[in-house]
């Protein structure tokens, strides 16, 4: 057991976690975050990524008492108050989710992939969001909405 | 439809009104579900494919940290459950009854497939479930493993009782007649087929929340179902014995389902009996290997076809023998889907005059097989689409032509197939037509020429596809073996203050409901879509209703949201007739307001909303208080969406790498009511028979392990694989139900194997290669052109 303190989503908070604890539990178990989700057991689906100090993170992938100090950022902290994200109003304008179990994820990806090279090509958005995996939408219209997001985010 | 479009009705491509909740992280899906004071439940699983359970040694592990009970097959029948049923239940060609054997949710004495439940481990956490269930000592007494389709037969019995492993041996068409047709061939067309098997792969994997409360004696069950009611009726009635009224089933927001969240697993009737038994809430959510493991695999079949032609290469006759793995025990609609919804469609887009298919369910040591997106039509379609490339290549006509030649043509609807359905209506040239436009079909050699230089092999291929949806006639199922009715049902609830809930029997995890649901509402009453909620998954708030699979959703659901909206227009002119003191007959309703014929006298919808609440002076002897309507909806019959999709892809004869490089497809969905929800499930449709043809294969060793049992092994399509898919659409309506639609869901995943499969092959073919077995992957595309160059060597 270790007591850590994180920032998520803005919010300071310090906590006792069980040294075996995935920081996807702790967001979903201790913090009651649910838009993070878990699609698989070994690290290849993408439906649990978070922004670990600004950088996309499986957080399947890491222990909670690594994170001590770490700013991390949840499908819950992106929109501003009613206004959502560029990305999160370009995946509904674009109909880039279907079941949207996937969505959280895809969207974090996508956030991140934009911030870093708001002038993707198709070729790179694919290649880009090849870690996260989505079984309804065929990508199509996810790959729509991150060139769509892009633009509206500056590029 | 561009952005800020106003129209709401249909034909819009609206916005989707669930979209927030998911994306600002707000949907509720059942792993989100806790109760307070709940127990995880793990389920140890059989690590061997068939043996005897010697003994179950449990003791160490009751005494664990944290368990509070360990279940095992002994308690189930102690306690008289049953198991899950199958719902539709075929007669074999020698008019027998096939064989159902028992499925006990855990195992009893035997265990039969690699991760057959064994044992379930109640603890306060999952850790502590999962840690208790290593201690428990399972004695196996093992025995050969039965994988192999078609050494099935003569191998040990799986279950006692039944013969050479085959739970049903049937047949469908005229024997006499195919055979004759085969006499008289002038060409005659033989292709082997093997349909390979893939795993569902739903991104949520399945969960479920039991809770009983002692104070009512009501059950609750959470779950990630396509059809809360279905899995209400089978665990109550059926596994559990619980009155209906005393157990509400709840699938709120459901991660995918593709068919494999249709069926009642043992888990989450372990769930609500256990939560009972044990006095606590009790949940279980699957990991993805337990997915692997235990959802119901889709496909698995190996045919014999045989094509008869005449000497104008016109089909007179197709014979189709086909082996289906159903695995180890037969969930609902395993028998159902290579059966009736597979040789039914054996006749495609074509004028065959005479068909004859034979079709053997077998039992193997492998975890069910049941329907995955399409359900029996992919495999039906994917068999003919071969075929019809083989064959056009053995008697040398272009595959587009060869196709068009044996079309049903447009002035022969209703068209009366040899295998007993009838076409309503179809027009399938000018789908052909477009699709072979959009992709250039005219300049391709040009293009194979161009990759050519580059040292790049490169394939065009089509697939011309008709599948039977909405499914179904409850006359027609009855007739054919099945155990319920294919009926659906809505509530339309007018609010008095004129706002809309609609309560349906189906259920949407994915599809979009909410929104296309709504624009129906909008278009009949002429209100706002903010003004409708659409309510589903809820045995206590929705009518009885038998879900969504089958593409069955809108043409059936979605008629009877509009049949109840009629009633709900027709009650409105009664009060309209009243309040304005005129004749019922004079009151025509439009665009949101009820008026009498030929004056400037009306009222709005909300204005009768609210007198149907507030009916101070209704005659109570022919108007009712209150503006709330139901239907039943049993459709006239099943709904046949057509069209065309071709692939073309560039290979890398070096490495065996299949590119696909361009997509195109026009469907013939009927009238769309939103566009851009229609294209996206035909764009997750393609992408999943892509995903079959070149990258998924669940593979299981000789052993009965499924080696194929993570994302490591089992290779899931990815953005990175695909080019920008071109969707268009070109409308011939259904006839026979009153929006004039036909089901859009499965259409991609039934079309898109054999359009790649042909385009690879036909990349090929100057190579030598003639065949390629799903799924194409670079290893055996490499390995199929060095066979080929050493045959040609020889
Ligand atoms: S849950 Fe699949 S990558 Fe984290
Ligand atoms: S929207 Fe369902 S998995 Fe992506």
């Amino acid at each position: 057991m270790q007591t850590i303190t994180m920032k998520v989503n803005g919010v300071s908070t310090s906590c006792d976690v069980p040294d075996n604890t995935l920081l996807v539990s702790f967001l979903r178990e201790t913090m009651g975050l649910t838009g993070t989700h878990i699609g698989c057991d070994t690290s290849q689906c993408g439906a649990c990524v978070v922004h670990v100090n600004g950088k996309s993170t499986k957080s399947c992938t890491i222990l909670a008492a690594q994170l001590e100090g770490a700013e991390v950022t949840t499908i819950e902290g992106i929109a501003n108050g009613d206004e959502l994200h560029p990305m999160q109003q370009a995946f509904h304008e674009n109909h880039g989710l279907q079941c949207g179990f996937c969505t959280p994820g895809m969207v974090m990806s996508a956030i991140e992939l934009v911030e870093k090279n708001k002038n993707l090509s198709e070729r790179e958005i694919r290649e880009g969001l090849e870690g996260n995996i989505c079984r309804c939408t065929g990508y199509h219209n996810i790959v729509k909405s991150v060139q769509d997001a892009a633009g509206k985010m500056g590029g | 439809m561009p952005e800020g479009t106003v129209n709401q009705g249909i034909g819009a491509s609206v916005r989707r009104k669930e979209d927030k909740r998911f994306l600002i992280g707000k949907g509720n899906y059942t792993d989100d579900i806790n109760r307070a004071g709940q127990l995880h439940v793990y389920f140890l699983r059989s690590p061997v494919a068939f043996a005897d359970i010697v003994s179950i040694n449990k003791q160490k592990a009751e005494k664990a940290s944290g368990v509070a009970a360990i279940l095992t097959g002994e308690d189930v029948a102690a306690d008289g459950l049953g198991g899950p049923i199958c719902g539709w239940v075929p007669t074999n060609k020698d008019g027998s009854a096939p064989s159902e054997p028992p499925h006990p949710i855990l195992a009893n004495g035997r265990v039969r497939y690699v991760g057959d439940h064994v044992a379930a481990v109640f603890a306060e956490t999952l850790d502590q479930a999962m840690s208790a269930a290593e201690l428990i000592d399972v004695t196996y007494s093992e025995m050969p493993a039965i994988t192999d389709l078609k050494t099935a037969i003569d191998s040990t019995q799986i279950h006692d009782g039944m013969e050479n492993n085959t739970y049903f041996d049937w047949e469908l068409g005229d024997e006499a007649a195919t055979n004759d047709a085969f006499d008289k061939a002038a060409t005659i067309v033989n292709v082997d087929i093997r349909n390979n098997r893939v795993i569902p792969n739903a991104m949520e994997p399945r969960a479920a929340v039991a809770d009983y409360n002692t104070g009512d004696g009501r059950y609750t069950l959470f779950t990630t179902s396509q059809n809360p009611q279905l899995t209400r009726l089978v665990i109550g009635a059926f596994m559990l014995n619980i009155p209906e009224s005393k157990f509400r089933v709840v699938a709120p927001d459901v991660g995918g389902g593709f068919g494999s969240k249709i069926y009642v697993y043992p888990e989450e009737a372990v769930c609500v009996w256990a939560s009972k038994k044990l006095g606590r809430a009790v949940k279980w959510t699957a990991d993805r290997t337990q997915a692997f493991l235990g959802d119901a695999h889709g496909r698995d079949h190996i045919s014999e076809v045989k094509l008869a032609l005449d000497k104008n290469n016109r089909i007179t006759g197709l014979r189709v023998d086909t082996l289906a793995n159903l695995g180890a025990y037969l969930s609902a609609f395993a028998m159902v889907t290579p059966t009736y919804l597979h040789g039914t469609l054996l006749s495609g887009v074509y004028d065959i005059p005479a068909i004859y298919t034979n079709v053997k369910g077998i039992c193997t040591n492998t975890v069910n097989v049941d329907a995955y997106r399409g359900a029996g039509r992919p495999e039906a379609t994917y068999l003919l689409e071969r075929t019809m490339d083989v064959a056009a290549k053995q008697v040398g006509m272009d595959p587009a032509e060869f196709r068009r030649l044996n079309f049903i043509p447009k002035d022969a609807f209703p068209y009366q197939t040899a295998v007993a359905l009838q076409y309503d209506v179809g027009d399938y040239e000018p789908l052909l037509d477009r699709a072979m436009a959009m992709i250039d079909y005219a300049n391709f050699e040009s293009r194979r020429a161009k990759s050519a230089k580059n040292g790049k092999c490169r394939g065009i291929g089509i697939s011309t596809y008709i599948e039977a949806c909405g499914i179904a006639p409850s006359a027609v199922v009855g007739a054919l073996g099945g155990r319920v009715g294919l009926y659906e049902s809505a509530v339309v609830r007018v609010d008095p203050t004129g706002t809309i809930s609609v309560l349906t029997g189906t259920h949407s995890h994915g599809q979009g409901h909410d929104t296309t649901f709504a624009q129906i509402v909008c278009d009949k009453l002429g209100v706002g879509i903010e003004t409708v909620e659409i309510v589903h998954g809820d045995s206590d708030r929705t009518p009885f209703g038998m879900g969504t699979y089958g593409s069955r959703s809108l043409a059936v659901g979605g008629t009877a949201i509009s049949k109840a909206l009629d009633k709900v227009i027709a009650k409105g002119k009664i009060i309209a007739a009243h309040m304005l003191e005129a004749a019922d007959a004079d009151i025509e309703f439009k665009d949101g307001k009820f008026t009498v014929m030929g004056t400037d006298r009306e009222k709005s919808f909300g204005e009768i909303a609210l007198s149907a609440y507030v009916p101070h002076n209704f005659p109570h002897d022919r108007l009712e208080p209150g503006l709330e309507e139901t239907s039943f909806y049993d459709p006239l019959n099943f709904t046949y969406p057509s069209g065309t999709h071709i692939a073309e892809v560039e290979i890398d004869p070096a490495t065996g790498v299949v590119e696909l490089v361009d997509w195109v497809c026009c469907d013939d969905f009927g009238n769309l009511i939103n566009p851009m929800v229609v294209e996206g499930q035909v764009h997750g449709g393609i992408a999943q028979g892509v995903g079959q043809a070149l990258y998924e294969e669940a593979a299981y060793n000789d052993n009965g392990q499924l080696l194929s049992a993570s994302y490591m092994d089992y290779c899931m399509p990815r953005a990175d694989h695909f080019p920008s898919l071109k969707v268009e659409n070109l409308v011939t309506a259904c006839t026979h139900n009153d929006l004039g639609v036909k089901g859009c869901g499965e259409a991609g995943a039934i079309a898109s194997p054999p359009a790649v499969i042909n385009a690879v092959v036909d990349a090929l073919s100057p190579l030598g290669v003639t065949d390629i077995t799903m799924p194409a992957t670079p290893q055996k595309v490499w390995q199929a052109i060095q066979a080929a160059q050493t045959k040609a060597a020889e």
